[in-house]
């Protein structure tokens, strides 16, 4: 620590967020590289579905590929809105009566 | 057998062939026969870095189609006699290169020579996947920037999964580091990605720092591979880095900052 260093003032330094922008990049890109290819198209292909009969939002499917030494595991997980599930509900009690 | 050793990194202008000129003429400069061949065809410059652009007769596509053989197309180095240049083809495309062709290429010379250095083009296409397929070990070329750190990293990813040892689940290629172009007063500065900000990403095993430098210039201009220039910081570091890779133990340089003492009282950059 240097003299002057006690009068600096603290500007944000470019070091530190190109650090931050590379670890938050590679981690994505790490993640994407030993899964299948097909991954991201099967993602979208799905989404159409699914879209075609309730309205999610891009972030409401995901779709994982794990692997282990054994066996690799496609899941789908699909949150449904709210709103959707409720007035599926009421389309189901109205068909009742 | 001879050792492949593939200088690469993705991006291009980072210094590959610089690289390639420098390590391949210090290899040789202690007495280990080797050789170093271009594999960027239809964009040579290795010729032009090691001076012997007016020199080149036969290239490595005249070997590989069988219009020439090895010993017309190797050049012999100007300074060293324990080195050796194939040079790219300039005229052709780069699919001009067969897998099996590299591989035949690569097996000849394995029979005379100790070490065999391939100068990777940049990209990761054709050229750059044969620069890197039959290598033992890689040097992995980055600048302190977010771009070429990127894309070291995505060469890593290939290195591990398209290789031939990856492909024949054999020992993974050993994977170096060699930061260039490092500027420690940006560094201390906040300006530059440091030595450890590459590290923490990359964790390679870090075989050397080529510092940001004035020689490499003058010795491209001049067709002498920058490791001959002893004097100078670059030319130091290279022969470290050479040293290291053989195995010796020597202390990282040119990592620090040279601070006079006023300088070093006011902090200042």
């Amino acid at each position: 620590m240097s003299l002057l260093d006690y009068f600096k003032l603290s500007k944000p330094k470019t070091a530190t967020l190109a650090k931050e922008r590379l670890q938050i990049l590679v981690a994505h890109e790490r993640y994407y590289r030993n899964k299948p290819s097909y991954l991201p198209q099967l993602q979208e292909e799905l989404m159409q579905v699914i879209r075609k009969y309730v309205q999610v939002d891009q972030d409401a499917i995901s779709v994982k590929f794990e692997q282990d030494e054994n066996q690799e595991t496609l899941e789908l997980n699909i949150v449904l809105p709210d709103t959707q599930s409720n007035s599926a509900r009421e389309h189901i009690a109205r068909d009742v009566f | 057998m001879a050792r492949v050793v593939v200088v690469t990194s993705g991006k291009g202008g980072v210094g590959k062939t610089t690289t390639s000129a420098a390590i391949a003429m210090g290899l040789a400069k202690r007495g280990h026969k080797t050789a170093v061949i271009d594999f960027d065809v239809g964009l040579r410059n290795l010729d032009l870095i090691m001076g012997c652009e007016r020199r080149v007769v036969y290239d490595f596509v005249n070997v590989i189609n069988g219009e020439a053989n090895l010993n017309q197309a190797l050049i012999r180095d100007k300074n060293c006699n324990q080195l050796y240049i194939l040079p790219a083809s300039q005229t052709r495309d780069k699919d001009a290169l067969s897998l099996e062709g590299v591989g035949r290429v690569l097996e000849e010379l394995s029979k005379e020579f100790k070490y065999i250095v391939c100068d990777s083009p940049a990209g990761i296409e054709r050229g750059a996947y044969l620069a890197m397929y039959y290598a033992d070990d890689a040097l992995v070329v980055t600048n302190p920037e977010v771009s070429s750190v990127r894309d070291s990293d995505r060469m890593l990813g290939i290195l591990a999964s398209k290789s031939r040892r990856a492909e024949l689940a054999m020992d993974p290629i050993k994977e170096y580091l060699l930061l260039t172009r490092y500027d420690p007063s940006r560094v201390d500065s906040g300006e530059m990605l440091s030595l450890e900000d590459v590290q923490e990403i990359l964790s390679l095993h870090l075989l050397g720092i080529i510092p940001e430098s004035k020689s490499v210039l003058t010795a491209s201009n001049a067709g002498v591979p920058v490791i001959l220039d002893e004097k100078s910081d670059a030319g130091q570091a290279y022969a470290d880095v050479v040293a290291r890779y053989l195995g010796e133990k020597r202390p990282h340089r040119f990592i620090e900052s040279k601070k006079g003492f006023l300088r070093k009282l006011f902090g200042g950059k």
